[in-house]
């Protein structure tokens, strides 16, 4: 019996896109710096991915080839690892995104009571975004600040000793204060 | 003389600062580095009997020994090999935060830590992988690794030797197997992040192919006071087989949950009064030494030393040292859920044991938690513990979930039997 062995990049076809015509002179100066530190370009991917979704907040498709084309590897290596990372968002999200910590200090620091207040308070589950496009809501495995659990992670800074009223306020200052890219 | 080698740089308001690093012996460690020969960095770095912080344990000296030196390390051509050192900063095992705290508050440590493994193993070029989410951490580093550019200790020709280095901060984005060291490299290389197969071993064949060490963060910060006052010294710290001092920690259900930097072999005894014991109105039940990926013991083992064998004797890991501590009114079936939930979600599914054995294991342990369970199940369990054990998966994460699943398994068998017979979570979970 033969076997199939042609290299999973081959079997798909790539769409060719122009990273000149996607990304912004200032995501590529970045990730050409990126690219500078390491032995090989696809190194740099990781740092690419996260460089767009900074100017961007998401990495889409176009994204995704575009980095592709710019870094010399095959999207699905990148893709590989794109949806590999927690962190790397490739559907959009909202204005801020928030990420509560579900492990197990925090766990042990009332995360079902915190969840639920967190969820009817936004009218959302994890991995929703709310109707008006200001908040999406995810998990985060320990955030590596056990000793000041429960903690969330907003817009990447950690919110630590949550409680009721601490999350009230700080959804109450999100709604009031806008989109980080206002 | 300090008996606080990683903590006594700690400096929260301005932790980059290289002058006031320097002016409290800070960078002394890597200067006496560059007057000896790499090898002999080496055997004082194994003399001192410096075991790796990263979670098992192993010798760093002997770990260094494996990498090519002199002429073995030569390119075809007769120059010198390029080989790495790369930072294993990706600390996310639950429970585990002490890196966060030696990064943010003594960056420059780390950096000097660094510098003096890359000098040992003949390194030009070194990474610090740290995961995504230590913001405060990757600007001093970078705010640190720019000051010490700036004074001639990292780049070419280092203090007027032939030595050079380099030295890059890569952010990772949020994936527990990254701190395996293999699937490290993997990811490091820009590659999807499943291990590799051993041998080759990353000190022969590790990034890009070359000669590479990974050691943990906490394990480099030992480095420069080893090499400032001495092997001897540095093994006398401890009271305990294993030398040094190594940073404890506690979280859960306690008065004070934090880190404390301690002579090997402390008893979780004295971290727990440190921590100001439990809470009020709840009393220990059991706990996991060091982090999500060790064994549950109890509180008749409390004062057992946590060093290396002493904790694998009563059956559990030494781990990260980050004690994990569970109250008598939480339910451990809710416990032992939460922590294969974690490990269930960051397989990285490239074997079939974990891949399909966690989530199954997450199954059966919701359904007994919500009292739909059944003796079938807890026999369930118990195979499976053996299923993913050593030997019959790709790498040691689901071994490390296995360990708190066996042990609560045998330690909360009656809470076990409690949620099949009386069809609920006593504890109301
Ligand atoms: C699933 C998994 C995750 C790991 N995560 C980390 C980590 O975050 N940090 C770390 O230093 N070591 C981690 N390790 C251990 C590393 O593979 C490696 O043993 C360690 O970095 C070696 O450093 P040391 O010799 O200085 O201890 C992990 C191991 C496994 C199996
Ligand atoms: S044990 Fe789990 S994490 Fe390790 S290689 Fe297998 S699937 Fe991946
Ligand atoms: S478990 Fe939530 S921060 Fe560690």
């Amino acid at each position: 019996m033969s076997k199939v062995t042609m290299p999973v990049e081959q079997q798909i076809p790539i769409q060719q896109v122009d990273y000149r015509a996607v990304l912004s002179e200032q995501e590529i100066a970045a990730i050409e710096h990126e690219c500078s530190l390491y032995e090989e370009r696809a190194a740099a991917g990781i740092d690419a991915l996260k460089i767009v979704q900074d100017h961007r907040r998401w990495v889409s498709d176009e994204s995704l080839y575009a980095i592709a084309d710019l870094l010399q590897m095959p999207v699905v290596q990148l893709e590989g690892v794109a949806t590999f990372y927690n962190l790397i968002y490739r559907q959009p999200v909202g204005e801020h995104v928030i990420h509560l910590c579900d492990s197990i200090s925090c766990w042990l620091h009332d995360f079902p009571k915190i969840a639920e207040h967190l969820k009817a308070k936004l009218g959302i589950d994890f991995g929703q975004t709310t109707a008006d496009g200001k908040v999406t809501l995810l998990t985060n495995v320990c955030l590596g600040c056990c000793d000041t659990a429960p903690a969330l992670m907003l817009d990447g800074d950690l919110v630590e000793n949550l409680d009721i009223p601490s999350i009230d306020n700080m959804l109450g200052k999100l709604t009031a204060r806008g989109g980080k890219n206002d | 003389m300090t008996n606080r080698p990683l903590t006594e740089h700690l400096d929260r308001s301005n932790p980059q600062d290289i002058k006031a690093y320097q002016s409290s012996g800070g960078y002394q460690g890597f200067k006496n580095a560059l007057a000896m020969e790499p090898q002999a960095v080496q055997q004082q770095v194994s003399d001192s009997k410096l075991k790796g912080r990263g979670g098992a344990g192993f010798m760093t000296g002997m770990k260094w020994s494996f990498v090519p030196m002199g002429d073995k390390a030569l390119n075809q051509d007769g120059t010198p090999q390029q080989k790495y050192l790369v930072c294993n900063a990706d600390e996310m095992e639950p429970g585990t935060f002490k890196d966060r705290l030696l990064m943010e508050g003594a960056p420059h440590l780390l950096i000097e830590g660094m510098m003096i493994a890359a000098y040992a193993i003949g390194a030009s070029v070194a990474y610090i992988f740290l995961r995504g989410e230590y913001r405060l951490c990757a600007t001093r580093l970078q705010q640190a690794i720019d000051e010490a550019t700036k004074s001639g200790l990292l780049g070419k020709n280092i203090n007027g030797s032939d030595y050079s280095l380099s030295l890059h901060l890569h952010l990772s984005a949020g994936r527990y197997i990254c701190g395996e060291e293999t699937a490290l490299i993997n990811a490091l290389e820009g590659r999807r992040a499943n291990p590799r197969a051993k041998p080759p071993f990353p000190q022969v064949m590790g990034l890009f192919g070359r000669p590479t060490i990974v050691n943990n963060c906490e394990t480099l910060c030992n480095l420069p006071s080893i090499l400032n006052h001495g092997a001897q010294w540095y093994s006398e710290l401890a009271n305990s087989p294993d030398a040094g001092t190594k940073i404890y920690g506690v979280s859960g259900r306690v008065k004070n949950a934090g880190l404390w930097e301690l002579p090997m072999g402390a008893t979780a005894q004295q971290i727990l009064d440190l921590a100001n014991g439990m809470q009020d109105g709840l009393k220990l039940k059991g706990w996991l030494p060091g982090g999500a990926s060790t064994d549950f013991l109890l509180p008749e083992h409390l004062d057992i030393p946590m060093e290396y064998d002493a904790i694998a004797k009563a059956g559990s890991r030494l781990g990260t040292g980050g004690i994990i501590a569970l109250d008598d009114h939480h339910c451990p079936v809710g416990m032992i859920l939460n922590l294969l939930q974690f490990f269930a979600q960051e397989s990285c599914g490239w074997c079939t044991p974990c891949r399909d054995g966690l989530p199954w294991a997450v199954e059966i342990l919701s359904r007994i938690e919500a009292g739909k369970g059944s003796q079938d199940d807890i026999d369930q369990l118990l195979k499976m513990c053996g299923f993913m054990w050593i030997g019959k998966t790709f790498c040691a994460l689901a071994p490390g979930a296995v360990e708190p699943l066996r042990s609560g398994l045998t330690y909360f068998a009656d809470e076990f039997q409690q949620h099949i017979d009386h069809k609920g979570c006593p504890y109301g979970h």
